[in-house]
């Protein structure tokens, strides 16, 4: 609705400049508002799978994909849009939307009640599932050896890769009800942390937390498979990880921590 | 203690009462010992609103499985009693809402169903209900239409409910989050949707107001 109001309202004032001046001046005026308009409609699209849909066959089937990402992952992608247009049409709260969508979901304390819901889970299942998608990829990758950055903090919170694997099987298991597990690097204690959060919280909520491996435990995310038998799909899952992009991640978040100091 | 924790303690210990006393309602055996009860219609009954496939799976997997937790949790309940360890008490109190809730929940549930060609109008079932929902909502139709909207917005894993408030002698629609028993907002249960997409899913996939 504001994407059409803006765009109206552009038309409008070109079309009073260009009674006054000459046809070319109202031409370059009527360009340069409706980009304007574009730019600050600034509607998130949804990225595209790094992979084809049938990619991470047959750990996670196509069909799981299709409807994951272009039903799912849309659907919060329309939610988190339609909070944003609403706070930016608005003076007091513009700047959250502003802010990107990782700052604005620590800042929901400052969003008016009835946008913090869809914020919340429209902006958090944006961020969370595009996280999702970039930890996976055809095949996987091979697993952080103990001589690599990712390998030793892995060693140093668990003891080992196998009990890193153990401990996150076990809480993505347990979540009850909608949610999922995490590899998180703790700014504050320098390590990297098994968590989970429930429906679409992201750990980036809390400030100091950065993801760096997420597994969506919503039953839509493995149910035409798996069914009922999610620790399947969990013992799946580490079949399409992959490391690479997770060992950069690590390696930003400990950066960007010691920046912070 | 903090006066939050003192409170928290009670709040949990009210739930634990709570699924206990459902659950003893229900008409199980020993305090140890919830089983799961048989569905009253084939798995195939509710053709082809809900499939056999997801029947099979939501009554003999989920259900079952909620049965066999709750089973193992009070068991470790009653031995932190008899030891006095609240600590393990409290511990346990998560699993209890959850199974507990799970048990209750889908007791109701099934209850609440029948194949399509058995469906009997609600004016018929209970001229008295009929006239509640139409005197509070003008009509079923409008009842439905808000309750199905009130429960699509279910986010994640939850419950849609029509309940009665006893002390207000009225209807209500309430949604529950996880499987948190209706019994917890005071509401006596009536009729209940399940919205966890394992309900759904096989069927309708991401389609939750088709399934409603």
């Amino acid at each position: 609705l504001s994407n059409q109001t803006a765009n109206q309202t552009g038309m409008r004032v070109s079309l009073e400049v260009c009674s006054r001046f000459s046809t070319i001046i109202c031409l370059i005026v009527v360009i340069a508002q409706s980009s304007t308009s574009e730019v600050l409609a600034q509607n998130l699209e949804l990225p595209k799978l790094p992979y084809d849909y049938d990619a991470l066959e047959p750990h996670i089937d196509e069909q799981t994909m299709q409807i994951h990402h272009m039903k799912h992952h849309m659907a919060y992608l329309n939610t988190l849009n339609g909070a944003l247009t609403a706070l930016r049409a608005d003076e007091s709260t513009k700047h959250i939307a502003k802010m990107g969508v990782d700052k604005a979901l620590q800042h929901l304390e400052e969003v008016p009640e009835a946008l913090r819901g869809p914020l919340r889970n429209g902006g958090g299942g944006f961020v969370n599932h595009v996280l999702f998608w970039n930890s996976m990829t055809a095949n996987g990758t091979k697993a952080p050896e103990s001589s690599e950055p990712l390998g030793q903090a892995l060693d140093a919170a668990f003891g080992s890769f196998m009990a890193f694997k153990d401990a996150f099987h076990d809480k993505a298991t347990k979540v009850f009800g909608s949610g999922w597990a995490w590899l998180v690097y703790d700014h504050a204690s320098a390590a990297v942390a098994v968590v989970t959060t429930p429906n679409q919280d992201s750990p980036t909520m809390q400030k100091g937390l950065t993801p760096l491996l997420g597994l969506d435990c919503w039953e839509h995310a493995y149910y035409l498979k798996y069914q009922n038998r999610r620790p399947d799909y969990v013992t799946a899952f580490w079949e399409v990880v992959n490391w690479e992009e997770v060992a950069k991640r690590y390696q930003a978040a400990v950066a960007t921590a010691k920046s912070e100091l | 203690e903090s006066a939050e924790d003192v409170n928290m303690l009670r709040q949990s210990l009210r739930s634990v009462s709570a699924v206990r006393n459902a659950v003893k309602a229900q008409g199980s055996r020993a305090m140890s010992s919830y089983s799961l009860p048989s569905l009253p219609y084939d798995l195939g009954a509710l053709e082809p609103v809900v499939n056999t496939e997801i029947m099979t799976l939501h009554h003999g997997k989920h259900h079952a499985t909620y049965v066999a937790n709750l089973n193992a949790a009070m068991e470790k309940y009653a031995d932190a009693e008899a030891k006095k360890d609240v600590a393990a008490m409290i511990a346990l109190q998560g699993a209890i809402k959850f199974n507990g809730g799970g048990h209750v929940n889908h007791s109701i549930f099934w209850t609440n169903l029948c194949s399509p060609k058995d469906a009997v109008a609600v004016g018929d079932a209970s001229p008295e209900l009929a006239k509640m929902i139409d005197a509070q909502w003008g009509s079923l139709d409008a009842f439905k239409t808000e309750f199905n909207t009130k429960t699509a917005a279910v986010q994640g894993s939850g419950w849609g409910w029509l309940g009665y408030d006893k002390t207000a002698k009225k209807l209500a629609i309430a949604t529950c989050a996880n499987q948190d028993p209706l019994s917890t907002t005071g509401l006596v249960p009536l009729l209940g949707i399940d919205v966890w997409e394992h309900a759904y899913y096989l069927q309708y996939k991401n389609v939750r107001p088709e399934y409603l």
